[in-house]
């Protein structure tokens, strides 16, 4: 605690607007844009992954993953290499992970404790809570899929340039899918539901949505429900770009449809308090 | 969004102008024609009981909730189709703190500071409201009253003309929540307007230049402390007069005042010697209150 009096302190910590005008500033105004998004990017960046819990979702959990495939003859492709299957199904499950489930349970605390009032009051203002948003879900990716990767080359993944840059719309795209729904969950439930909710879609998902095992895997009543999910489009797009799977347009246009149905469902009836 | 901070307010001396202000949410009306104003350089503390329309009112005044009907003007401008600049002007420090619990305390008051284009120095707000003392504490572990002044800090961080303050000094103790008054006191002084919300009528007797009274969504009574205490004890037949004896023996004092209330008994008079003080308006504001009291358990009304 300081040693300096109140008034002392006051008069430091309150520059005067009155008086000797050599002594004002500039009235008060708000940062650029771009600096407000990438220090709200920052912020949440930061958070996400100084979080205990939130780094085993996000890392520690994928990584599991990766070494239960590639070690387990389960969920692979004929002609495929177990590392390829086993990647594809890692970053999906990556992607689930932090796109939905941290960003609803961090969003839907958020909700609870009054900081999208409070934020919606500051220069930032709604729009750029999201933009801030995103760009923290996607710089969260980007150490997730280095960690992964470098993970994945120790365990014999070697990549191709191509399949690398062909994961990169159907990574942004699974993002936009994945984070709005996360937004949807946090912004429609309560607190509590939204923990429970946004877990156990993630482990229906990742389990039974897809994303571990191709599509083809599952009994054929249930290829057409998988098929449609996200989590279906996600993984057999996965698959196709880094296991030498079967790129269907029916992946892209599921895949399109959940992310601008999610959007259309945020922008209607995501709500920012919890009154 | 256009938003031009250089064009002057309506209202020169008036930072908040309310007028007729409704809000329902759903069938129940929780204003029904507020009316307030607020002035650049004076403190004005809401007052009421819970659940009065105290926070929808300030809602409606940062923009997060939209005016029913009447008219909401902040420093000239419709707040809810305000945009980043008018909001840089704006600080508000909100009833449940809005603090994001997985940060640490001195990295969110650096990222409230880096939303303005030029905030106060942040190690001194920092040190001034004691926040150095827990700036690497995680906000979820923060005590109540660390809340409230880490709030406080981000709120104005900014230097907005016009701050918003819920129960600023809750959960604090003594030796900084004279500080945080000073502190308000001296924003008030420097030009900005300060809207205080509180409970605590030391602060508001030590603090407000203007209070508002309300109840059932109703501004009921508005003015100085004094007024206010004034015009109601007026209403019930009572004069409240203030004196400042200068000069006295302390000795003499028991004497004085007996010679005082035989004077006022010679004009059929009984005298009270008092101060205006926190237990008087708090006295004002339970009358004021009760109506409203017996008409909440009447049954509902809205």
């Amino acid at each position: 605690m300081s040693t300096t009096s109140p008034e002392q302190g006051a008069a430091s910590t309150v520059p005067p607007r009155s008086g000797n005008p050599a002594a004002r500033r500039p009235a008060p105004a708000p940062a650029p844009r771009r600096r407000r998004i990438l220090a709200h990017a920052a912020l949440e960046a930061r958070v996400l992954l100084s979080n205990g819990e939130q780094l085993l979702v996000a890392i520690a959990l994928p990584a599991i993953v990766l070494i239960g495939l590639r070690l387990l003859p389960i969920g692979r492709l004929e002609g495929a290499q177990p590392i390829e299957t086993a990647l594809a199904a890692t970053l999906g499950t990556a992607l689930i992970s932090t796109s939905f489930t941290s960003q609803a349970i961090q969003t839907g605390f958020d909700r609870r404790n009054g900081v999208l009032r409070w934020v919606a009051t500051t220069p930032l203002g709604r729009d750029g809570y999201l933009a801030g948003k995103i760009l923290a879900t996607l710089l969260v990716h980007v150490v997730q899929v280095l960690v992964l990767g470098l993970l994945a080359v120790a365990l014999g993944w070697r990549p191709g340039l191509l399949e690398l840059f062909a994961v990169v719309p159907v990574w942004l795209l699974g993002t936009i899918a994945f984070g709005s729904l996360g937004l949807l969950v946090a912004g429609l439930l309560r607190t509590e539901a939204v923990l429970a909710v946004s877990n156990l879609v993630f482990v229906v998902l990742v389990a039974a949505g897809g994303v571990a095992f191709p599509t083809s895997s599952y009994p054929r009543l249930l290829h057409g429900l998988v098929d449609l999910l996200p989590s279906g489009a996600l993984g057999e797009l996965l698959r196709a770009c880094l296991a030498g799977g079967d790129v269907t347009g029916g992946s892209i246009i599921v895949l399109m449809l959940w992310a601008a149905g999610g959007s259309l469902a945020v922008a209607r009836w995501f709500r920012w308090t919890s009154v | 969004m256009t938003d031009d901070i250089t064009a002057p307010a309506t209202t020169a001396a008036a930072a908040l102008r309310i007028e007729d202000l409704t809000h329902s949410y759903g069938p129940v009306r929780a204003l029904d024609g507020l009316t307030l104003t607020a002035l650049r350089g004076q403190v004005t503390a809401l007052l009421g009981p819970n659940g009065a329309g105290k926070t929808t009112a300030v809602s409606c005044a940062t923009g997060l909730l939209r005016a029913g009907g009447g008219t909401v003007e902040v420093l000239g401008r419709d707040p809810w189709n305000a945009g980043p600049e008018h909001r840089a002007r704006v600080g508000v420090m909100i009833q449940d703190g809005g603090l994001a619990s997985g940060s640490r305390a001195m990295q969110l008051l650096r990222y409230g500071a880096s939303l303005h284009a030029d905030p106060l120095d942040v190690e001194q707000v920092a040190e001034h409201l004691g926040i150095d003392d827990f700036a690497g504490t995680l906000v979820r572990r923060l005590s109540g009253g660390q809340r409230q002044r880490l709030a406080l800090a981000l709120a104005l961080v900014g230097r907005p003309e016009l701050i918003f303050l819920d129960e600023p000094t809750a959960g604090m103790d003594p030796a900084i929540r004279r500080r945080v008054r000073h502190l308000i006191r001296s924003l008030a002084d420097t030009g900005s307007a300060v809207v205080l919300t509180t409970h605590m009528m030391d602060d508001v007797v030590g603090l407000a230049d203007a209070v508002c009274v309300i109840s059932g969504g109703r501004t009921v009574a508005s003015g100085s402390v004094q007024d206010v205490i004034t015009a109601h004890r007026e209403h019930e037949g009572v004069v409240s007069v203030r004196a400042v004896a200068h000069g006295v023996d302390p000795a003499a004092v028991p004497a004085l005042e007996t010679e005082l209330r035989d004077a006022a008994a010679r004009h059929g008079a009984r005298l009270e010697i008092t101060g205006a003080g926190a237990a008087d308006l708090e006295a004002v504001l339970l009358d004021l209150m009760a109506p409203q009291d017996a008409a909440d358990q009447a049954g509902p009304t809205r």
